[in-house]
């Protein structure tokens, strides 16, 4: 109990994304969001967490920016969010990586929007690039790269432009199991080094034990926040100790236990 | 029609792609071969005393470059073409991607596209006669007519297919809407675009050529018409296979532009 339970008896952080009474339905009348409000803390892991088609990659979305919300509001760094923003970047399930461009330009494409000159972004995606374990992989074409390969880049990419939060939807859904795992610990790694808010959307409750700080549980669409679990697990200790540490493996299992409901 | 068929080379040669015989430039080689040798047999069998072998229809197609009929009589056709295929490939595009991204634009424009693509446009030809006259105008927009609603469609369905996600990724990351139009719409849309001007440009070469035998002969028009009426088959037959060899040669060359310009991963596979 070392890293983990200091931090618990700290004061509680400040919050970096507040969700405030978010509603949202889709033209057509499907009811996805009701009434959500969570508070996500700054440089924390909040895994966002519910049974398939529960609204949790809009409620990411419109954190992010991308759709607007049909009532309530989105409150980031303080601010109240009406589109995107430069404190927030997204990762996508499916990469979106732009197949006529290298990993390079890939990867400073997110400064290429903001203007910033050739050498320079060049120089800042070089490093990422080297830091998400590409290196040498620079001038290769997105179809030349494994399906991990490509998601290193894709985070690259939100990691280039510097943002506060990184919102990250499903990062590892598309990926084999083996290189998830690899890519799990990998991103503990990457929480540890970068000081970040992190946004996780994922549907693999061992996935979200793992990586998470905070675990939010959404409920059946029309979604509303089902619970709240904080798996008191000692990081730290490497990846084998984590995944056979008894409070891993319970929480997974309660977690299962609260969610078998929401099937059928 | 042999255009379509070279523009997806990816699935077919990777299995026996080891052999010498496989290599692109040879299977070209055999397929010209069999071509070739099939219509010289078929000439001399003969089918028909309006169908010379292969041999004399090559006999005359150089007979007629070298007394500079053949080149004299492209340049007049390629007058009506080229302009007509710059005009098409130009306002066929800017007015595909402008249908694309603007929902107004699609519902004025579209329609009008839609139907000229089902209509047989030949029949408009006597319309087009009867408005612009016997002159250049009129062929011009017989290439038009012919070429661009294919351009246009393509680069309307092309810019409305551009993947979702990337569309996301380009705002998330702040991207204004010039940027998104020009660094990913465009670059998204260029291979079916792409596929549209060579469906187009091909179009475009039978609509000249349309407008040639039924407007006024003129160019490559005449050397069929004239040789037509006076029997000489295998001057006919040399006019066409040289205006489907420059076609075919004009459309490989726009893929190649393509490959250049838009896609550099496919030049990275190679």
């Amino acid at each position: 109990m070392t890293a983990a339970a200091a931090a618990k008896n700290q004061p509680t952080p400040r919050s970096m994304v507040e969700v405030r009474h978010i509603s949202k339905t889709y033209p057509g009348g499907v009811e996805a969001l009701n009434d959500i409000s969570i508070d996500f803390a700054e440089g924390q892991l909040t895994s966002l967490l519910g049974p398939s088609g529960c609204g949790k990659t809009t409620l990411l979305k419109i954190i992010a920016g991308l759709i607007p919300a049909s009532s309530g509001e989105v409150m980031v760094d303080g601010r109240v969010v009406t589109g995107p923003g430069p404190e927030r970047a997204f990762v996508f399930q499916d990469f979106a990586l732009m197949p006529w461009a290298n990993v390079m330009r890939n990867v400073a494409f997110g400064l290429e929007l903001k203007g910033v000159a050739r050498s320079e972004r060049e120089a800042v995606a070089e490093k990422y690039i080297a830091s998400v374990g590409l290196k040498g992989f620079e001038k290769a074409y997105p179809h030349e790269l494994s399906g991990g390969m490509r998601q290193r880049a894709g985070l690259a990419r939100a990691l280039a432009v510097n943002a506060k939060v990184l919102l990250m939807d499903e990062p590892f859904s598309a990926v084999d199991e083996q290189t998830r795992r690899k890519f799990q610990e990998d991103l503990l790694e990457l929480i540890a080094r970068e000081r970040k808010t992190f946004l996780f959307v994922t549907h693999s409750i061992e996935e979200a034990v793992y990586v998470s700080d905070r675990i939010i549980i959404l409920s059946h669409r029309p979604s509303q926040v089902s619970s709240i679990v904080e798996p008191a697990i000692v990081r730290g200790g490497g990846p084998d100790r984590i995944r056979r540490d008894p409070a891993y493996l319970d929480t997974v299992e309660s977690i299962w236990q609260s969610l078998k409901r929401y099937l059928d | 029609m042999t255009l379509i068929t070279e523009t997806v080379p990816a699935v077919r040669h990777t299995d026996f792609a080891a052999s010498p015989i496989a290599h692109p430039a040879m299977l070209w080689l055999i397929s010209a071969v069999v071509v070739c040798g099939a219509w010289e047999i078929a000439g001399h069998y003969p089918i028909s005393p309006a169908f010379p072998p292969f041999s004399d229809t090559m006999g005359a197609l150089f007979a007629m470059i070298l007394d500079g009929s053949l080149p004299r009589a492209l340049l007049i056709t390629l007058k009506p073409l080229s302009i007509g295929l710059i005009v098409s490939v130009f306002l066929g595009v800017g007015l595909g991607v402008l249908m694309g991204l603007n929902r107004f634009a699609e519902w004025l424009g579209s329609p009008l596209f839609i139907i000229a693509q089902s209509a047989p446009l030949a029949a408009l030809i006597p319309i087009l006669t009867f408005a612009y006259g016997i002159g250049l105008t009129s062929k011009i927009l017989t290439v038009c007519i012919m070429a661009m609603p294919v351009i246009v469609l393509n680069s309307l369905t092309a810019v409305r297919h551009t993947p979702a996600s990337l569309v996301e990724m380009g705002q998330s990351f702040l991207g204004s809407r010039w940027q998104l139009i020009l660094k990913i719409i465009l670059p998204a849309a260029s291979p079916v675009i792409f596929a549209g001007l060579r469906l187009g440009c091909a179009a475009g070469f039978i609509g000249v050529i349309l407008a040639e035998l039924l407007i006024t002969p003129t160019g490559i028009g005449d050397i069929i018409t004239y040789n037509q009426s006076i029997a000489e088959y295998e001057n006919m037959y040399a006019a066409i296979f040289a205006i489907i060899v420059f076609s075919v040669v004009f459309i490989m060359l726009l893929e190649r532009l393509e490959a250049v310009m838009f896609r550099p991963e496919k030049r990275a596979i190679s």
